[in-house]
């Protein structure tokens, strides 16, 4: 199992390079241009902060399409603070704290009713959109201080990396390790892959979910904020649709839609794929309609190939015994 | 086993049942009467006409998904599909004023079905999860949609008057729209209700691996829920052109959410096996119905998502907590039995 | 082989058929003839079920032939075979619980009218009229869900009536079954062989084979070892058979004092499913605890666990009262549970040997909730060493071991956490002969060095060979305790049959 993700990984990488020549030479050196690569950072940021928790909960066999609402949300919360007068300072902590109310609801919904996730955050993804508008209707706020502007629109002082994707990195680590190197991403390897087993363990598999739940609506709540700054304006539309982006890039890296199975170094090269093939279409004037075909069938590609690739090993050696 | 035992069960499952479409039934006059009291011309015969006119794509749209729905699989495309077949068939009738409109119908139609083979191909011979290849489809369908356009809009000025009467017609006073909806809606109830196949289809959802052991093709019994899900989408975009007159390249984004909303309120279980297309479009109706209330009773438009969304989840918390309290009651019977 | 005189009606012929490198079935010859009720018996694993699969056409043989009245057939899946006559009863029977009974039982067949509507009405009628004749009083219109496991049965057996099946197969069809519900499942069966149907029966209840049936086939690990009238033969004699080995060799228990009470239930009660359980075990001792499967015996197990909430009562472990409803909270007062599911709940089959060694254990593991991966395999490899597991590598998913290897790592699992209570459903169900008697000296062993060990066994004679007393439930109750001394096979047997204490 191990080496079928490695490859998938390893053709993955293979992937990314090849979009970084194709799109080097199409693009006579543009897109390697540190410049280029600030916008393609600021682009990635907000799927990409998403992804991290995402995976988690992916892999523990369950789905969150209520993220992009979230991220609504809280931008429209910020927005509707801002113009009650309240401060940066404690706006920022507030949204927070929502999202993790918001992803609460969910994960409550899931582990304590027992209903399906899918459903549930179909349900929630309605809900938060509707309570972003209802917040801030159709207006805009804009007035933001540029001292906080600038972390969505500059780079890290010295270099072409902006403030997002440093605070992406940061988290990327953090999440790694709570992954891989920690018993709470053991359990929910375990509980992805079989969840009865994992219970039979003593595994607190309620409280895991809750958990992972809760952290995909603080970290699509971070979201909302870095969307917020990079366009300097709060509204309740922000991110329509980009659920669907975070999950075509969470299953291209290799994470199994079944649970039980994926690395966040391989959602880490998908969300970089997706991005980097979106801004050499950008760079090379074609159309962003193209690039969404091109989503759909990668999306389609990385979870046929594995289907397809399982069955023809199981029509060889005969089916799992009973 | 006793003959009490039986009876009693049966009671309760049909109770949870019938539940449903009451319910339904009673939240409608719900937002009726209110609204009614502060407009009456909302129950008039124009203001009726209109909401059933506004609930009716979606509740063909629900038709459909409700087939593919009961078999535990789900169809995200169909906002995509229907803003391809819409702008496929306005494009037939602008370069083809002559077309008759039945060729044009069928033109939607065609491209629906197209679309449906694609989605039914991967999931059935596939074997990838529905939501996941419909997730991609949605984003291809749409992609190529835009492709074709080019960024051009048809309005009603490039389509026949035949198309729009269609659209805004009617027969014996009501609306021809809402008379195409009742025809697609009780085909397919009495498809699912009243033919093999159809009740296959719950079988697959019920209990794949029975459904396997009982012979059924279960393959090629999903492969056509998608294929018709996707024919009555392309029919849908079709009528959406009558509708509206005015097609691009974004029509019906995101309507995939209110028509699984519409199916899941309407008491079609989302784990399959259950619920049926009256239902699925009367659940349509009620939502259509809550977008209109909310006009007359000047409350924001911007509710509207939120209310979609709060009744979705209070549809199958519902739901879990009756079968929740069918398996508590069935297993206190068993016992007694025993 | 001994062929019956009539022409028979189904005939497997030399049939072979592996999966990946396991060979379910070697060359097993199976003939049924009309009329004939007949037991195919064996232990867990020896390919009882592989072979009902092949009869039912969801397996293809690899080798051998399928004959039907005589003439060679190929099944390509389920629905040739029913065409061909064949209906398979499955021991918990696959209904569809959304559709009604009369659904269920014409599934795909349903009467037509005009149309080709499916005529909902001659549908209930011909179900209740197929009720009528195997003496059964069921609802055809009310739904599936929720039907007792032998009211499922008279469906499936309704089923088969609907098609006219001249070979019905029963897969173990009383194992969860009440002695009266036995009774009319036998009535069925009689109804059955009078219209000319093959019955093949399996079944671990030798006395309902003797009572049922007129000829038995015998497998052992996959292969045909005999078969013939059962007029005559002994259940000793076909137990040896099964076995292939003496009895009494197998089961090492050796003699304890018993301690202290660690495990002590009192009046513990899940509402319509067992009721008023109290038992205790002591440190040093393997209680048995037997029973009729569906008697409630897993349940106590698992609501002892935390798995399952209970209604009323309460558990003491080692004098201090446990939190009921959590396994958290079971495993830090110090039981271990192996459950009887491997694969489903013992297992995480896609995850390593390593992984799912240490999976009871991942807090001692971790500091500061960091995985300690040296320490995850050493703990593993101590395990694997101390029990002997037999994997190519501590890294391969449990998923490639053998029955009786898997078992070993779950039995590691919970070993590594030193319990003082150890639980143990169905120890060894389906693995082989030589880690049976592996298991059986390891949990005697863990016994002699003071753990209370609660086992859950369907093997009457592992149950009588290993435990110090025998606890047996019935229908929910805990019926009878039987001291070793008194335990006799035929003592448990009735008190299993809820009739206890008649004997002494």
């Amino acid at each position: 199992m191990l080496e079928r993700f490695a490859r998938w990984e390893t053709a993955l990488v293979a992937l990314l390079v090849l979009v970084a020549v194709v799109g080097q030479i199409r693009t006579g050196g543009a897109f390697l241009d540190g410049g280029n690569l600030f916008y393609l950072g600021l682009d990635i940021g907000e799927v990409a902060l998403i992804a991290l928790p995402l995976t988690l909960v992916v892999v523990s066999g369950e789905i969150d399409l209520s993220v992009a609402s979230v991220l609504g949300l809280s931008s429209a919360v910020i927005g509707e603070l801002w113009d009650a007068g309240w401060t940066l300072e404690a706006i920022l902590p507030t949204v927070i704290v929502l999202g993790a109310v918001c992803g609460a609801v969910n994960g409550l919904l899931v582990t304590r009713l027992g209903l399906p996730s899918l459903a549930v955050t179909i349900g929630t993804l309605a809900l938060y959109r509707g309570l972003a508008l209802v917040v801030l209707g159709d207006r805009a706020v804009a007035d933001f201080p540029s001292s906080f502007t600038d972390f969505g629109t500059t780079p890290v002082p010295g270099t072409w990396l902006p403030w997002p994707i440093l605070l992406c990195a940061v988290l990327a680590v953090a999440f790694a390790v709570i992954l891989h190197s920690s018993s709470f991403g053991r359990s929910v390897y375990a509980i992805g892959s079989n969840e009865e087993g994992a219970r039979f363990s003593g595994i607190r598999v309620k409280r895991v979910k809750l958990t992972l739940f809760v952290l995909t609506g603080a970290m699509s709540a971070l979201a909302g904020i870095v969307y917020t700054f990079r366009f300097s304006s709060a509204r309740a539309d922000n991110g329509v649709g980009l659920e669907l982006a975070v999950v075509a890039a969470v299953l291209l890296g290799g994470v199994s839609i079944f649970g039980g199975r994926g690395t966040l170094g391989g959602v880490l090269a998908g969300v970089l794929l997706l991005g980097g093939l979106r801004n050499v279409l950008i760079l090379d004037d074609v159309s962003t309609e193209i690039l969404t075909v091109v989503t759909g069938l990668l999306l389609l590609v990385s979870v046929l190939a594995p289907a397809l690739t399982a069955r023809v090993r199981t029509s060889s050696t005969g089916r799992r015994s009973p | 086993m006793t003959t009490v035992a039986p009876s009693r069960a049966r009671r309760i499952a049909d109770l949870v049942g019938r539940a449903r479409e009451l319910g339904i039934v009673v939240a409608l006059a719900l937002v009726i009467i209110p609204t009614a009291f502060v407009n009456p011309r909302f129950v008039e015969a124009q203001g009726i006409r209109d909401l059933l006119l506004n609930a009716s794509v979606v509740a063909v749209l629900a038709a459909g998904q409700t087939l593919v729905v009961v078999t535990r699989n789900v169809d995200l495309s169909v906002g995509s599909t229907l803003g391809l077949s819409a702008f496929l068939t306005a494009q037939t009738f602008a370069d083809h004023p002559d077309t008759p409109i039945v060729l044009g119908l069928l033109v939607g139609v065609g491209v629906g079905l197209v679309c449906g083979v694609v989605n039914g191909l991967l999931v059935a011979v596939g074997r990838v999860p529905s939501l996941v290849v419909t997730l991609g489809t949605l984003y291809v369908f749409r992609g190529v949609d835009f492709a074709l356009a080019q960024g051009t809009q048809i309005n009603a000025s490039n389509l026949p008057d035949e198309l729009l009467d269609l659209g805004n017609g009617r027969l014996f006073g009501v609306p021809v729209l809402v008379l195409i909806t009742l025809a697609v809606v009780a085909a397919a109830a009495l498809y699912l209700r009243s033919y093999r196949s159809g009740r296959d289809l719950y079988a697959i959802g019920s209990n794949p691996e029975a459904a396997v052991l009982a012979g059924i093709p279960v393959p090629r019994r999903v492969f056509t829920a998608f294929l018709l899900s996707g024919a009555v989408a392309g029919l849908a975009g079709a009528l959406w052109v009558a509708r509206y007159g005015t097609v691009d390249a974004a029509a019906g984004t995101g309507l995939e959410l209110q028509v699984v909303a519409a199916v899941v309120v309407g008491g079609v279980a989302i784990f399959g096996g259950s619920g049926t297309v009256v239902g699925a479009a009367l659940g349509a109706l009620l939502l259509g119905t809550i977008a209109s209330c909310l006009v007359v009773l000047r409350i924001p438009a911007f509710w509207q998502q939120a209310i979609s969304g709060a009744l979705l989840i209070g549809a199958i918390t519902v739901d879990r907590l009756l079968a929740l309290r069918l398996a508590r009651e069935l297993r206190g019977r068993s016992d007694h039995d025993a | 082989m001994d062929l019956p005189q009539e022409q028979p009606l189904v005939v497997l012929d030399r049939v072979s058929k592996s999966f990946g490198a396991v060979a379910a079935l070697t060359d097993v010859t199976l003939a049924l003839a009309p009329g004939e009720a007949h037991a195919l018996l064996g232990e867990n694993g020896a390919g009882k079920s592989t072979l009902i699969k092949t009869l039912a056409g969801v397996h293809r043989p690899d080798s051998g032939r399928v004959l039907v009245d005589g003439a060679e057939t190929r099944f390509s899946g389920p629905a040739d075979a029913r065409a061909a006559g064949i209906a398979v009863i499955y021991q918990e029977p696959m209904l569809f619980g959304d559709l009604s009974i009369a659904e269920n039982v014409y599934t795909g067949r349903q009467p037509l009218k005009t149309g080709r509507r499916i005529d909902t009405k001659a549908m209930h009628a011909h179900t209740a009229a197929l009720f009528d004749r195997l003496g059964v009083a069921l609802d055809p219109v009310r739904p599936a869900r929720g039907l007792s496991i032998a009211d499922q049965q008279v469906v499936e057996i309704a089923k088969a009536l609907s098609f006219d099946a001249r070979v019905v197969v029963m897969d173990e069809p009383t194992a969860a079954l009440s002695a009266r519900e036995v009774d009319r499942l036998f009535d069925v069966v009689k109804v059955l062989r009078a219209q000319g149907t093959a019955v093949l029966f399996v079944s671990h209840r030798l006395d309902e084979v003797f009572a049922l049936c007129q000829r038995a086939t015998v497998l052992r690990d996959g292969k045909h070892v005999w078969d013939g009238a059962l007029e005559g033969e002994t259940p000793d004699g076909l137990v040896r058979r099964m076995v292939g080995r003496e009895l009494s060799a197998l089961f090492p228990k050796q003699d304890t004092t018993a301690g202290e009470v660690l495990l002590d239930v009192r009046r513990l009660t899940r509402e319509g499913v067992f009721t008023d359980v109290s038992f205790q075990v002591r440190a040093g001792e393997i209680v048995g605890l037997s029973g009729l499967v569906g008697a409630g015996r897993s349940e106590v197990a698992r609501a002892v666990f935390g798995i399952d909430s209970v209604d009323a009562g309460e558990v003491r472990v080692n004098g201090k009262a446990l939190k009921l409803g959590s396994p958290t909270a079971a495993m830090a007062s110090g039981i271990g549970f192996v459950p009887e599911d491997r694969r489903q709940q013992g297992l995480v089959v896609d995850a390593s040997v390593e992984r799912n060694v240490a999976l009871a254990s991942l807090g001692r593991l971790s500091r500061f909730g960091l995985l300690s991966r040296g320490a995850e395999r050493r703990l593993a490899q101590d395990w694997a060493i101390k029990l002997s597991i037999k994997t190519a590598r501590l890294g391969a998913p449990a998923a490639t071991l053998s029955g009786g290897n898997q078992q070993k790592v779950v039995l590691a699992k919970w070993l590594s956490r030193r319990p003082s209570v150890l639980i143990v459903d169905e120890p060894t169900r389906g693995i082989d002969v030589g880690t049976k008697a592996e298991v059986h000296r390891l949990l005697s062993e863990l016994a002699g060095e003071g753990v209370a060990v609660l086992m859950i066994s369907s093997e009457l004679p592992e149950v009588l060979g290993m435990a110090d007393r025998v606890l047996v439930m019935h229908e929910g109750r805990l019926v009878d305790d039987i001291p070793r001394a008194d335990a006799t096979e035929e003592r448990v047997a009735l008190a299993a049959a809820g009739r206890p204490g008649v004997v002494s």
